[in-house]
């Protein structure tokens, strides 16, 4: 028999369906590749039973014709997503122990259809990092060129690695700056952040809520549409989701291209912009326009401020949202004489090293006298980066830029830890995209010359995903990234 | 009225005073949950996993909630704005478990209005409201139940709030005494909150300022939270404002500060003082989004208004012929309004709010019952009325006949039927009982002719006891008059 | 606008974080590379520019006022490091 966990999910549900395997069989040999790269890091928490005993009841279902749309499908669940009876933490030690007593939309639609948990991913503490250093289960290694121990990206770093590395046949990832679309570049995997609203942030721990999404990360485009559709819908319990329709992306893969205006952003092209990043994206424009694509230079003249104003929004929020972890209710708690000391003793040693610094930049980001010289002046700009996104696709469909600058760096890289803000230039290209609300997708592109995957990252009018399943899969489809492993 | 003036040895002193009310929203589900509002349920029973702060939760606002507040706001005469937004105040307290109130700060819901109080000495004076916003309350904290512990109830935690911010208009304690049961009455006329001040389902808030005679401007005020009583409010204000006379003349100055207000001394004094000063960092909820109405909304709400005190008071004087003061005792309070109606309806107005007013008040006093369970109907208060103003009864027999409704909960016929007490209106019967008085007292009878007419007075109470108090007063005393002449 | 000692104890005090009093050097050079780093913003002209609150440009939708939650008091407290008669427990309060 084959190796079933290099199926994608296409193929997996094909292949359950034609009943060339059964769904037990399929989830155990993802148990056996868990248990044989466990060195990777990828899962923080693995429920083998769990998994087994939902694999029977599918196999079940697709016995007797009820079948879900994901009906057996073993996925790996970032561990941001609360899972019912399942321990979630977001990789900080402050959530040691908690067991959620509620499931997530997201989780809970998953499920409904069918598929099949195998355990909760590692990510950057809190989803704050771009590289999967800061979890308190330690950094995910990067399944590629294993030996030279990189970083999987972040902060969905272990769903991307996961994946990869075949570890789960699809994963849940969230992205509040790139954290979908990163760790996928770095993994030479595929994953699209949707539309602001297009998935429920209900049940996901909350980082940045006007920037937090949820999306899939997977093995193609394909794998993508099939997740994302089921990820998808309005939910009354998030006030911020979206009630609009949910498409079957599936039906947008292969088809004709020409005549869809690709937007190629000036501002993406800095002086100094990576030879071989720079390479494979003329590479991309080339190929679409090939396929009849018209190719038109765009603007997005504030980009350049992006990165300030996502560090001061996203710790705003993140300093708000994490105030709940007080060691009161749940979670790690160290006692101290007055319930402020509690406080402080709980949460200093609870929180990482990242995870404060951007408590205490949000905080000061938003205290009195200076609320309007950094927050209020961050969401003006905002609006500017939106607008010009708004006014870029006057005269484009979908735009096209490299996804990060780089391609996989060494865990505990130097530069990095020393210089917070080294590290956070690599959101640089990812995101404009989460302060504006739109969707965006990498897809794996090529190899750079050390053999390490680099992404190309297709960007979406709001609640327009069609668009970019379309132009992802012709992409996809021309670049042959399976041919190249 | 004029305010109240303090005199201080270095002269007049003017008392300037603000109030702020938290009122609980009358609301089956809390604002963003749909946990129960529910009083004096068993710990924690009332809690949605929102309510406690659980990761990953997200709010959902009450549309009763909103409409509440609207309708509170147009009984306020208040501007209703039809854009809103919620804000997040942040700060650390063990009962508020997401570490943040949602509240709203820039954009309220209701803006400025007026409340018209009316003062003791029959005059009226207008008090500005500044603005009126909706957020969610706090749980609670028990401190006496172990002397090293404090234990938390979240079942308060979440159920909505409308704060209520007055101008700082007040001149004097009994100003404020009285908005507060004007307020109250119109939220309990409204049905929007309850107003118990001692259960905590309305609470106030008081800034306290003084002035010199004449001075323009304000001064520091100081503020005191949750005294939760009217008498304690008037209370606390005089003493405070005293306090800051004694200050200012002892050559001190007062610090803006918040002070806990002792029920039993009746003094305040400082809160314990943190090391840093609170800064609540407003900023917008990012998970609500504006909240939008229109005209068509407000106007529904407006259409469905119900009659308040205030428009009540001016119909009962002006088609009733109530003295405004009786008016305003009557509609203080709704059930007792809509009691008044019910029994004055198709009788003396007037005479059944003497009744009411009078007797009727005294009764339930006396036998400690709430008006709803008085065991004399509206109706048989009317009909009672009725008997008197009709003449089948004389006042003094209505006493008694009252007295035995209150004893059975009969109707007044029955009983004056039963007990024949039916008034003697028959002249010729009269004239035989006074023929009778006449003959047994030939020496009165002398003295009055002879000019001692004080003795009417006499003969009309030997008329009626020989009639058993039936006789009707008037004609006795008219047919008296003919005979004795 | 460069940040000092003081301002990183009292920002520290906000966040209910404790920093070492040797570490505190440390960290309010970091802030100020950070803070200096944002200040790019004030490059950008935003006035007239309404602040983006939201990129959902829907309005609030409203729940309807029905009890569906609650009574749970078990899965509720199932979590809390410590608990008594129901209720979660926290070293005095001190008013």
């Amino acid at each position: 028999m084959t190796d079933l966990t290099k199926l994608t999910l296409a193929e997996a549900r094909k292949g359950l369906k034609n009943k060339e395997f059964s769904a037990v069989e399929l989830t155990k040999a993802y148990i056996a590749k868990m248990d044989a790269d466990r060195d990777l890091n990828a899962y923080v928490c693995e429920v083998p039973e769990k998994a087994l005993a939902q694999a029977e009841k599918s196999q079940e279902k697709i016995n007797n014709g009820t079948a879900g749309e994901m009906e057996g499908l073993p996925l790996g669940i970032k561990d941001l997503f609360c899972t019912k009876d399942i321990p979630t933490t977001a990789c900080s030690s402050i959530l040691k122990g908690f067991v959620p007593p509620y499931e997530s939309t997201v989780t809970s639609k998953l499920k409904e259809a069918g598929a099949v948990f195998l355990g909760k991913l590692n990510l950057d503490e809190f989803a704050m990092g771009g590289s999967n250093e800061t979890s308190a289960f330690g950094p995910v290694v990067n399944p590629w060129k294993k030996e030279r121990r990189l970083v999987a990206g972040g902060s969905s770093g272990g769903s991307a690695a996961a994946v990869a590395a075949d570890m789960c046949a699809a994963a849940t990832g969230t992205d509040t700056g790139g954290s979908i679309r990163q760790p996928a570049a770095f993994c030479g995997v595929t994953g699209i952040k949707p539309t602001y609203g297009r998935c429920s942030r209900y049940g996901i721990i909350a980082f940045a809520s006007s920037l937090d999404q949820a999306g899939p990360i997977a093995k193609d485009v394909r794998d993508c549409a099939i997740m994302l559709k089921t990820m998808s819908g309005y939910d009354a319990k998030d006030s911020t989701s979206a009630n609009c329709p949910v498409p079957d992306f599936e039906k947008f893969l292969h088809q004709d291209i020409r005549g869809l205006k690709i937007g190629i952003p000036a501002e993406y092209r800095p002086e100094g912009l990576n030879s071989e990043i720079a390479a494979l994206w003329d590479k991309g424009i080339d190929m679409l326009k090939a396929r009849g694509a018209e190719i038109v230079s765009i603007s997005l003249p504030h980009t350049k401020y992006a990165l300030a104003t996502y560090y001061i929004i996203a710790p705003a929020e993140a300093s708000s949202n994490l105030a709940r972890y007080d060691g009161l209710r749940y979670g790690n708690r160290i006692n101290g004489t007055h319930l402020d000391d509690m406080y402080i003793n709980s949460r200093t040693a609870g929180f990482g090293k990242e995870v404060k610094r951007r408590i205490m930049i949000g905080t000061y980001v938003l205290s009195a006298g200076y609320y309007d010289a950094y927050y209020l002046k961050a969401q003006k700009v905002r609006r500017l980066i939106r607008e010009d996104f708004l006014k870029a696709f006057e005269k484009c469909d979908v735009i096209l830029t490299p996804t990060a600058p780089t391609a996989a760096f060494p865990i505990g890289d130097k530069s990095m830890q020393e210089n917070p803000i080294t590290m956070w230039l690599n959101d640089i290209f990812t995101v404009s995209v989460n302060l504006a609300g739109l969707p965006a997708m990498s897809l794996p592109a090529g190899l750079n010359k050390d053999g390490l995957p680099l992404g190309l990252q297709l960007i979406g009018r709001s609640f327009d995903e069609e668009t970019l399943f379309k132009a992802a899969s012709a992409l996809e489809e021309d670049i042959n990234f399976k041919g190249m492993k | 009225m004029s305010g109240l003036i303090l005199e201080g040895k270095t002269g007049k002193w003017e008392v300037i005073c603000g109030v702020e009310i938290h009122c609980q929203i009358i609301s089956k589900s809390k604002i963003f949950s749909g946990a129960s509002t529910h009083y004096g349920s068993d710990p924690n029973q009332n809690v949605a996993f929102i309510d406690a702060g659980m990761p990953g939760m997200l709010p959902s606002l009450n549309e009763e909630c909103v409409h509440q507040a609207v309708k509170t706001g147009l009984g306020l005469n208040a501007k209703i704005n039809k854009y809103s937004e919620f804000s997040r105040k942040n700060y650390f307290y063990a009962d508020l478990p997401q570490g943040y109130q949602i509240t709203q700060f820039r954009y309220p819901i209701v803006g400025e209005g007026t409340v018209t109080i009316s003062l003791p000495d029959g005059s009226t004076k207008d008090i500005g409201i500044e603005r009126m916003h909706i957020e969610q309350d706090a749980g609670k904290s028990i401190h006496d139940m172990a002397p090293d512990k404090s234990f938390i109830d979240l079942n308060r935690a979440g159920v909505g709030l409308m704060e209520i911010v007055t101008k700082p208009d007040f001149r004097a304690p009994e100003e404020v005494g009285a908005f507060l049961r004007k307020l109250r009455s119109i939220l309990r006329y409204l049905e929007t909150c309850d107003g118990n001040m001692d259960e905590g389902s309305m609470r106030c808030d008081v800034n306290v300022s003084v002035r010199k005679l004449g001075e323009e401007g304000f001064r520091t005020r100081c503020e005191m939270k949750n005294v939760n009583s009217v008498k304690f409010v008037m209370q606390a204000i005089e003493n405070e404002a005293r306090r800051h006379v004694e200050v200012y003349e002892s050559g001190g100055e007062i610090v803006q500060e918040t002070r806990k207000f002792d029920a039993l001394s009746g003094q305040t004094k400082p809160m314990r003082k943190k090391e840093f000063a609170h800064d609540y960092r407003y900023f917008p909820e990012p998970d609500l989004l504006p909240l939008v109405l229109d005209d068509e909304y407000i106007n529904r709400i407006k259409s469905e208004m119900v009659e308040l005190p205030d428009a009540k008071m001016a119909r009962y004087v002006k088609d009733l012929g109530l003295t405004p003061y009786d008016a305003s005792v009557i509609c203080e309070n709704k059930e007792v309004a809509a009691f008044y109606e019910k029994a004055a309806k198709g009788h003396d107005a007037k005479k059944v709010a003497n009744w009411l007013m009078g007797d009727f008040f005294a009764m339930l006093n006396e036998k400690k019952l709430e008006l709803k369970d008085s065991p004399i109907s509206a109706e048989n208060l009317g009909r009672l009325v009725e008997l008197v103003t009709t003449n089948v009864i004389n006042g003094k027999t209505a006493k008694d006949v009252f007295a035995l409704m209150a004893e059975t909960g009969d109707n007044p016929e029955k009983i004056v039927e039963e007990k024949g007490l039916k008034q003697v209106t028959d002249t010729g019967a009269i004239e035989a009982v006074i023929d009778e008085v006449i003959a047994a007292n030939p020496d009165n009878v002398a003295a009055y002719r002879a000019g001692k007419t004080a003795l009417m007075g006499w003969f009309v109470g030997q008329v009626m006891k020989a009639s058993k108090g039936k006789a009707n007063p008037g004609m006795v005393n008219q047919l008296l008059s003919k005979k004795l002449v | 606008m460069a940040i000092d000692n003081e301002t990183v104890r009292r920002i520290a005090f906000l966040s209910r974080l404790k920093i070492e009093d040797d570490k505190l050097a440390a960290t309010e050079e970091e802030f100020n590379k950070i803070l200096h780093w944002v200040e790019d913003l004030n490059e950008v002209n935003t006035d007239n520019v309404e602040p983006l609150v939201s990129v959902n440009e829907n309005n609030l939708t409203l729940r309807q006022d029905a009890v569906t939650d609650g009574n749970q008091v078990e899965a509720v407290l199932r979590n809390a490091p410590q608990k008594e008669y129901d209720y979660f427990v926290v070293p005095k309060v001190v008013e």
